[in-house]
């Protein structure tokens, strides 16, 4: 039998309206599971949840726990009004690693399901904002349980605390034709390097990978990944000239114009060419473009417009940046330029991308204070300096515009200006 | 008694995803030619031997219960050969390789209440934090504050109504988990914490504490003969970042945390390059459980973007095209001095110049 069910009336409200209801989700647990432990777990759930919108607060404080062998991975939960709410009042989240891109079978989320049913709420989320799938509401004697479930078949704990976090990727080459590197395989390497960094909190503070396969950055990585890696290429993007006819007539049409060339073109001058940040297209008399690729900065707009007819190109690889993170503490801060190009093919590239990575972890786990992350050390300590604990020569893809401040002292100029000269001949005979 | 045997755990770290592509995309993989966009909610992309894979992109209600993610997993078996995804906020995505089950499994999709949509210039779902619901920190809800709002976008979901894609997410405290968007609605706390002594010096490991403050408002103290912190509240940004280290310093408040309003951050590097979001409104109440007064200052701010916003133009570049005072001046929001920044390297965002429309 059922405890008697908290009144709702507040999250009744969000029953309402066409939008997919959690609410109605969590009472249909409640009502209906066949497991009086999930009945009963829900309904203090809700009873809780019940008094946070009634009172405006949260009531949940954490706690250190996790499964045998781990330091992190699990968001410990205890509830602080428990005595009003006694079937939730341990309440915990496991973070579990998807795969790069989160693809499933179906086969794979019901074993899954079937195994939280067992032990825990039958609440869980794909995905939470570090990227993992959350398994919310496991009680303190069943998460170890449910853990060993999943990690026999295939699964393992991601990253919660001062430590590597589990890592984000888009779709990809998987299923997209602006991808310019193996997501999968990148988001591997560098992952699966720091699996003890993982699950066991050790650094300054948070550490995040992410890809993004283009300039797009459909995983957001620029603004909030330490070390985002974002596909791009480096030789002529490919132009089907008739698909460009072909777009200019179809965007007529678009717009209500069938058939009406002038407005098709106009769409063109209005979207394409005025939109483009370094003025590298022309459209020509025959409906067909140039693209001056010396000047292209990769910026995607053209190809979003018409990915019928423009394709990035051959020379494929990636651009690093470094240090992007939300607010705490020093406000926002972008991921900086620290590679602008790289090869990603051979074992040889892989090896080099996750030894920088190392190095990065290293240095900052070396210099960065207690609760700053990456982003912060190099504001704190210069990029110059960070360069240099890290092992990067500086480029000028690195900056907006060289150093207005006169104040610095210069006296290794020449030195450096030498070290330039040696590193552009070596390019140069490389090439 | 010696101690219960304990299981190793398998350090897999992150599963290999070829296992769980659908078999056209594995076959395809990195050799895909273009896609298209038949209608809201569907996209087709072609590979360049020919093979085509249809997307079905449905919005969720990201907490899922076990019931639903079944009866999700039933209409994936049935039209999608079983394979799925989810996107970064949140939506459901079905991969499909015969095109003649799109229509039949957008309708499935639909009668069992999951709307379809949230492609191309539409306003998808909005991505969110876990609220009060699981996060010990948070000023307000965010699973209700999405249902909320998007009971009202729902339209824009399943249409290509807006100027270019549109991006909101929401925060349940100032750390802003929640992320960049087009649209942010954030948690804004207005008054220092409040500060339980008697638990100070018990609970919190003081020097972190004092570490984590920006702006060195905190210090330690004596009260009443125990160690604790006190905080210079002329200093106080009410950042809320001593929280989470030391819960008795209680930033949350059921009148003075409120919401507030920022837009205009693009991750993309499409055009421009990529912004941050910038703060347009504050003092929204935080008023569960529907959130009337934040929905309708985010309507307004659609409204005025979709008439005044270019073909593509994202949100920060229809602001930046038309200047900020006439953004304010279109939406009727009031511009104040908090919306002046003084923050590090406030002066790169004051005006140099007699860049000024009339």
């Amino acid at each position: 039998m059922a405890s008697k069910h908290y009144p709702t009336p507040m999250l009744d409200v969000l029953e309402e309206g066409p939008w997919p209801s959690f609410i109605s989700g969590f009472k249909a647990l409640r009502d209906n599971h066949p497991s009086e432990r999930i009945r009963n777990t829900i309904n203090g759930l809700l009873g809780q949840l019940e008094h946070s919108y009634e009172t405006r607060m949260g009531y949940w404080k954490g706690g250190t726990i996790s499964v045998f062998g781990y330091g992190g991975g699990i968001i410990p939960r205890f509830s602080e009004v428990g005595h009003m709410f006694p079937e939730s009042k341990e309440f915990h989240t496991l973070r579990v690693q998807p795969p790069a891109g989160n693809y499933y079978t179906t086969d794979m989320l019901r074993q899954l399901a079937d195994s939280w049913e067992k032990w825990g709420s039958g609440l869980q989320t794909f995905h939470g904002q570090t990227g993992n799938i959350m398994f919310i509401g496991a009680d303190s004697k069943n998460y170890q349980h449910f853990f060993d479930e999943i990690n026999e078949y295939g699964w393992d704990l991601g990253g919660a605390g001062p430590c590597v976090r589990t890592g984000m990727s888009c779709v990809g080459a998987a299923r997209c034709e602006m991808s310019n590197c193996n997501e999968q395989a990148i988001h591997r390497h560098l992952l699966n390097n720091f699996t003890d960094d993982v699950h066991r909190p050790a650094l300054p503070y948070k550490f995040k990978f992410k890809v993004s396969g283009c300039p797009n950055d459909c995983q957001n990585s620029i603004e909030r990944a330490d070390f985002a890696v974002i596909g791009t290429w480096r030789d002529d993007m490919k132009i089907n000239q008739e698909e460009v006819k072909n777009t200019i007539m179809k965007k007529a049409a678009e717009i209500g114009k069938e058939g009406d060339r002038s407005a098709g073109r106009q769409y063109m001058f209005d979207n394409v060419i005025s939109r483009c940040p370094t003025g590298a297209i022309k459209l020509n008399d025959d409906d067909t473009i140039t693209v001056d690729n010396s000047n292209c900065v990769r910026c995607m707009h053209c190809l979003n417009v018409m990915p019928k007819a423009l394709q990035v190109g051959d020379d494929k690889g990636v651009t690093i940046l470094m240090g992007g993170k939300r607010t705490l503490k020093i406000g926002d801060l972008m991921g900086t330029v620290v590679v602008p190009f790289m090869k990603l093919e051979t074992e040889e590239d892989y090896e080099r991308i996750v030894e920088m990575a190392q190095n990065v972890i290293d240095f900052w786990a070396e210099n960065g204070l207690e609760h700053e992350r990456c982003g912060e050390m190099i504001e704190r300590i210069g990029l110059v300096n960070f360069l240099e604990g890290v092992g990067i020569d500086p480029d000028p893809n690195m900056i907006k515009q060289p150093r207005n401040v006169s104040y610095v002292r210069m006296d290794g100029w020449d030195e450096a200006a030498e070290e330039w000269f040696n590193r552009k001949r070596a390019e140069k005979s490389a090439a | 008694m010696s101690a219960p045997k304990m299981r190793d755990p398998i350090e897999s770290g992150c599963p290999d995803g070829f296992q769980y592509m659908h078999p056209v995309m594995r076959r395809n993989y990195g050799q895909w030619l273009y896609h298209e966009d038949p209608r809201p909610g569907v996209l087709v992309h072609v590979a360049r031997s020919g093979e085509k894979i249809w997307t079905v992109r449905a919005g969720t209600q990201r907490i899922l219960d076990v019931f639903t993610l079944r009866k999700l997993m039933d209409i994936g078996d049935q039209f999608a050969d079983g394979y799925v995804r989810f996107t970064i906020r949140s939506n459901i995505e079905y991969m499909v390789a015969d095109g003649a089950k799109v229509e039949p499994l957008v309708k499935a999709l639909e009668d069992a209440g999951f709307p379809v949509g949230g492609t191309r210039n539409s306003v998808t779902t909005l991505s969110h934090t876990q609220g009060w619901l699981h996060c010990d920190i948070p000023g307000t809800d965010a699973s209700g504050v999405v249902k909320a709002m998007m009971d009202e976008l729902i339209g824009e979901f399943k249409s290509w109504s807006m100027p270019n894609r549109v991006h909101i997410t929401t925060s349940c405290c100032q750390i802003n988990c929640g992320g960049q968007g087009d649209i942010a609605i954030n948690v804004q706390h207005v008054k220092p914490p409040k500060i339980n002594h008697a638990l100070v010096g018990n609970i919190c490991e003081r020097p972190s504490v004092v570490a984590r403050c920006p702006v060195a408002a905190i210090r330690p103290a004596m009260v009443d003969g125990k160690p604790s912190l006190e905080v210079d509240e002329k200093k106080c940004i009410c950042c809320g970042a001593c929280y989470p280290p030391c819960p008795p310093m209680q930033i949350n408040d059921h009148q003075y945390t409120q919401l507030a309003i920022w837009i205009g951050g693009n991750h993309s590097n499409a055009r421009g390059k990529p912004t941050f979001q910038r703060l347009v409104a504050a003092g929204i109440p935080n008023n569960p459980p529907r959130w009337p007064e934040a929905t309708a200052i985010v309507k307004k701010i659609l409204k005025c973007y979709k008439e005044g916003a270019r073909d593509w133009e994202r949100m920060n570049e229809w602001v930046e095209r038309i200047g900020w005072p006439r953004f304010f001046e279109v939406t009727g929001l009031p511009f104040t001095k908090y919306h002046i920044d003084n923050w590090r390297g406030a002066r790169n965002n004051l005006n140099s110049s007699t860049h000024i429309r009339f």
